[in-house]
């Protein structure tokens, strides 16, 4: 299904939770709604499936206006955050349940959930209700009922918020997998941008009720268009005052900017394992952290603090030890405007040619 | 010490509970049980008890069914204001604050004979205060919070999360009622259920003053019961709390037994 919402807005009371937001989605994409929590998210969700009536703005499916159309005939499934499966009902008649509605016959009904069931995994659990499931299994139940009547669109709120952190992977990629194969255009929200990055063709970070930007999660992480959306993406320091750092000097021409400069921009090492030693800056190691699979290394450039990663193929590196420290780039950002900025001295000012 | 608290506490339910009870167990059987029967089929007794009967199925209705929609409306209902909510939610204790013959006073000062909207009911036929009408209203103000308290915190507990649910799946309010809604809330109607019958059997003060305690007319078993002391007829007087008494144990069992599944559910 393609929606094309425009000028969405919503206030409760006094607070203004979804500020003008505008967007399209194509048929057949999978979503990510990110941001940090409070953001009017999953207002922006629940104005889709028709649970929440906007302020003002318009929301179109297909061509055509439903807010007016109440959620009933949107043709929408909903997963909630803690599922909200019906408790009384067995695994069967959950996933039933919107084909009751819709009078199928018995037979057809039987053979819809069977699929179901089959696709999400859940076969010899038909007869179980949902306390005696795992949260996963539950998941499962929520996305079958939400797809047994065949919606054209897929709302997700939270979907993984509350399963534990191994499973939750797992689910991940069955959810992509799942979505891909039935070809449903689906939103899901969420706060985690591994998540976000991981699961959707295209991410949409909300902040502040605001649609801060929408992109591929690799869009995203290149061309940031805000401080935000690069401060909320990949991890980040945030710097005053850069022209104090080697090959930035020129940023002084931009009183008031401030650079972020992502950890993957950043090496640090040993004098002798750099190819450029011109490029590179003093700096000490203040604190060094194992973070399972790499160290993560805090260095001190003159005031200046940066958060870096280093292979644990390398040589070890201790506190107080003296490195050389190369920044190869940063974004730049000021009131208005935000840009790249890559480092002047990687250009190496005397290539030697064999 | 310890023992002489359990000894004391034991001592109080003796004499509150158990004592009036085995009092009016013996005082029905004083003259055997050709008196107890006698005292029960008198024609004062079988009409004032089946004045009670009607009283508690109408006020039970009523009750279960005003008393849930207005728990889903006070809990659900967004088209309500927080402060109104507020308001209707202190109301519905109100008759537990207000003294039921008080309560009786205000409807014969509002519907009596002498008043705007008595002559009008009267006028067209239909007697309101001193007859059934006016007893089945003074019933259903003592009852009144007795459904709503006991299914609103229950609808708070389940959340209107599976209702939203079975709304994007297609159901609309009153099959989502019967389907997702009911089956949850169940337990806590029956409960209810239970205490609105206790209540409305037991009722004395409201009814006392609506009715006027007419013989044969507008008597329930409550009147009954005290008119008999009135005239010192003990072994009549017993024999109908006997009755009363026995319902209301066994409606007690039934509410325990109700209670337990509320719990599991």
């Amino acid at each position: 299904m393609h929606i094309e919402v425009s000028g969405l807005n919503k206030s409760f009371g006094d607070f203004h939770a979804v500020r003008d937001v505008s967007f399209s989605i194509e048929k057949g994409h999978l979503i990510g709604l990110l941001g940090p929590s409070g953001g009017g998210k999953t207002s922006i969700l629940r104005m889709l499936a028709g649970l929440e009536t906007p302020s003002s703005g318009d929301i179109v499916f297909h061509g055509k206006r439903v807010n007016d159309l109440p959620p009933q005939e949107r043709g929408i499934g909903f997963v909630f955050q803690n599922y909200a499966l019906f408790k009384h009902m067995t695994v069967y008649d959950n996933v039933a349940f919107g084909l009751k509605i819709k009078k199928f016959s018995k037979s057809q009904i039987r053979d819809r959930v069977m699929e179901l069931v089959e696709l999400t995994g859940l076969k010899g659990f038909e007869h179980r209700y949902p306390h005696q499931l795992s949260g996963g299994q539950r998941q499962r139940v929520a996305f079958a009922r939400a797809l047994a009547p065949e919606p054209q669109l897929l709302l997700l709120d939270e979907p993984f918020a509350a399963i534990d952190a191994k499973i939750r992977q797992e689910l991940r990629t069955w959810l992509k997998e799942m979505i891909e194969r039935v070809g449903i255009t689906s939103i899901f929200v969420t706060h985690d941008q591994d998540e976000a990055i991981e699961v959707a063709d295209e991410i949409m970070i909300i902040n502040k009720g605001r649609l801060e930007q929408k992109g591929s999660p690799w869009d995203i992480y290149k061309s940031p268009q805000t401080q935000f959306v690069a401060s909320f993406i990949g991890e980040s320091t945030i710097v005053e005052d850069v022209s104090k750092l080697k090959g930035f000097e020129e940023a002084a021409g931009w009183p008031g900017a401030q650079a972020l400069i992502r950890p993957e921009f950043i090496e640090v090492g040993k004098p002798g394992e750099f190819r450029l030693q011109s490029a590179t800056e003093q700096g000490k190691v203040k604190h060094l952290h194992f973070r399972g699979s790499e160290w993560m290394v805090e260095v001190e450039v003159g005031s200046i603090t940066l958060i870096t990663y280093r292979s644990l193929e390398k040589e070890v590196l201790h506190p107080g030890d003296e490195v050389r420290v190369l920044v190869h780039r940063a974004y730049m950002f000021n009131q208005s405007d935000s840009w790249m900025m890559e480092n002047r001295l990687k250009e190496d000012p005397m290539p030697i040619h064999i | 010490m310890k023992k002489l608290w359990i000894t004391l506490t034991y001592a109080v339910f003796l004499v509150l509970l158990i004592a009036p009870l085995v009092r009016i167990f013996s005082g029905s059987w004083a003259e055997g049980w050709d008196g107890f029967i006698e005292a029960l089929t008198r024609p004062q007794s079988l009409h004032a008890l089946w004045m009670t009967f009607l009283i508690v199925i109408i006020v039970t209705a009523l009750n279960t069914l005003f008393g849930v929609m207005l728990a889903i409306y006070l809990v659900r209902a967004d088209w309500l204001g927080r402060r109104m909510k507020q308001l209707l939610n202190s109301i519905v204790d109100l008759p537990f604050a207000v003294s039921p013959v008080i309560g009786g006073l205000m409807i014969v000062l509002l519907l009596g004979p002498n008043t705007i909207i008595g002559t009008f009911f009267e006028d067209i036929g239909f007697k309101v205060v001193y007859a059934m009408p006016g007893m089945i209203i003074a019933t259903l103000f003592v009852t009144f919070p007795m459904m709503v308290r006991e299914v609103m915190p229950v609808l708070q507990e389940i959340g209107s999360q599976q209702e939203e649910a079975a709304s994007t799946l297609g159901a609309y309010s009153w099959y989502t009622f019967w389907h997702v809604t009911w089956p949850s809330i169940r337990w806590g109607v029956i409960y209810g259920v239970v205490l609105t019958v206790a209540r409305s059997m037991g009722e004395f003060g409201a009814v006392l003053v609506v009715s006027g305690n007419i013989i044969n007319k507008t008597q329930t078993a409550t009147t009954l019961v005290y008119q008999d002391v009135e005239n010192f007829n003990i072994v009549a007087a017993n024999s109908v709390a006997l009755v009363l008494a026995a319902i209301s144990i066994g409606l007690l069992l039934l509410m325990e037994w109700a209670k337990k599944r509320k719990e599991v559910h």
